[in-house]
């Protein structure tokens, strides 16, 4: 197997085997994650698009690879999928950009 | 698009496809899996045994007015194949010896194709027995002989099973065939006109879904909740139960999961869902089918892959009940399609 790379697909399938080195810290997060996803408050299907959406902002390719199938299975249509990766690049971006509001403040505290 | 059967595929022939479910598509051993008959060995259900036979499912010929992308029965306008009245004649014979028999579920194709459709409702219904019929909602607007089906299942206390794979036409389309979930859409607003699946009649009305796609059904309460929410809202349908259902790797469906590169993925996904509670409620366990030939199957898959019930009653003719209540049903790989997740019957998920 050609290993000279840091993602592996098929490594998705392994998550569980985190276990085999901390089972009770393992147990406590897939407890807890399996619960974060149920229906609640928000339904199983919100959360799945919101999902989506996070998996894109911190670039998780095991997290789109997971929530894409996810999200459509739920039943979402690929234009409401591309408007939440959308929603995400928005936030991403305003992120960036409203920091220029910190530039603009210490340019003008150091200009004359 | 034309029947698996019509365009001479190789996968028309079942043999073909239990080779590919044993050792994978491009060469032997290929892609394997661990065999189903092992995996239930582990839980102990291994020989699985009929619990009761309750159920007696019909397929009334393989003749359909649509060709659905992921058909198991390889059905379509192309196929002539279709149950004679003397079969359904031992059919009714059997029925009348057998009362443990109380629902008869009439599958095909499209069933109300064959022309002995009203003849043989009629007479099951003469022998009391509730009666399902497996409608594709279209063929009541195909042809307007057919027009007047709402009004005769409401006579005769039927109970509709339509498939709807989504509530939005795109899903529907791709799976079903151009203008499908148009006139679905129009056959579901004439049944609940005659009173089907109106709150206050006992007309049941129950609405399938299909994944349209490579995966597996959500589930199946919360998807009901959005499919009534939707339908109710855009155009004004309702309807009692929405039954999910998984797609079995065979035929027209094991097509699209070869040609789409799908295949070996969407097996691991199902062994990967593997569940000991649905596979103790399998529906093979209370069902028997029995093919447009007369031949008999412990459920549609294993009759759409020729896999006989392992006993000496094959056929409606050697009918024998003793026999059938001690096969062991017969298991192959799509087995697995049974029991993923919260498991799939032709009466949707079988736990909660």
């Amino acid at each position: 197997m050609d290993n000279n790379h840091y993602y592996n697909a098929s490594d998705l399938g392994k998550f569980g085997k985190i276990a085999d080195y901390q089972q009770p810290l393992a147990d406590k997060f897939f407890g807890w994650y399996g619960e974060v996803f149920a229906d609640g408050a928000l339904t199983a299907r919100e959360k799945s698009l919101i999902a989506l959406a996070v998996a894109h902002a911190v670039q998780c390719p095991y997290c789109i690879d997971a929530y894409s199938s996810d999200a459509y299975e739920k039943g979402y249509n690929e234009a409401q999928m591309m408007e939440a990766v959308h929603v995400a690049a928005a936030i991403k971006g305003g992120a960036a950009l409203v920091h220029g509001v910190q530039m603009m403040n210490k340019v003008k505290e150091i200009a004359m | 698009m034309k029947s698996l059967h019509a365009q001479g595929s190789k996968l028309a022939d079942s043999q073909q496809q239990l080779d590919i479910l044993a050792h994978g598509a491009a060469t032997m051993d290929a892609f394997t899996l661990i065999p189903f008959q092992q995996k239930i060995e582990q839980i102990g259900l291994y020989p699985l045994q009929p619990t009761a036979m309750n159920i007696f499912q019909v397929n009334l010929g393989k003749m359909c007015n649509q060709v659905c992308r992921h058909c198991h029965v390889d059905a379509g306008p192309d196929r002539k194949v279709i149950m004679t009245r003397e079969t359904m004649q031992q059919c009714l014979e059997i029925l009348q010896l057998h009362p443990n028999f109380t629902t008869v579920d009439l599958t095909g194709g499209a069933p109300e194709l064959n022309p002995d459709f009203r003849w043989f409702v009629d007479e099951i219904r003469k022998l009391n027995r509730h009666v399902i019929v497996r409608c594709n909602l279209t063929i009541i607007l195909a042809n307007k002989r057919f027009n007047d089906l709402p009004d005769y299942f409401k006579s005769h206390s039927i109970e509709v099973v339509s498939s709807l794979p989504s509530y939005t036409r795109d899903r529907t389309d791709r799976q079903r065939g151009d203008g499908v979930f148009e006139d679905s859409i129009k056959a579901l607003q004439l049944l609940n006109s005659v009173g089907y699946g109106i709150d206050g009649t006992d007309l049941v009305l129950n609405l399938v879904y299909n994944p349209a796609g490579a995966f597996l059904p959500p589930a199946q309460q919360a998807l009901e909740k959005e499919y009534k929410a939707a339908l109710g809202k855009d155009f004004g349908i309702s309807f009692n139960s929405l039954y999910t259902i998984t797609n079995m790797p065979i035929s027209r469906y094991l097509d699209y999961l070869l040609q789409s590169g799908n295949y070996e993925k969407y097996m691991e996904k199902l062994l990967g869902a593997f569940n000991p509670a649905a596979a103790a409620n399998v529906m093979c366990r209370n069902t028997l089918s029995v093919g447009w030939d007369g031949y008999l199957y412990d459920c549609d898959f294993n009759q759409m892959l020729d896999l006989k019930v392992d006993c000496t009653a094959k056929h409606v003719s050697m009918f024998d009940a003793t026999a059938l209540a001690n096969r062991h049903i017969v298991v192959n790989q799509h087995c697995f399609g049974c029991t993923a997740g919260a498991g799939s019957s032709c009466g949707g998920a079988v736990t909660q």
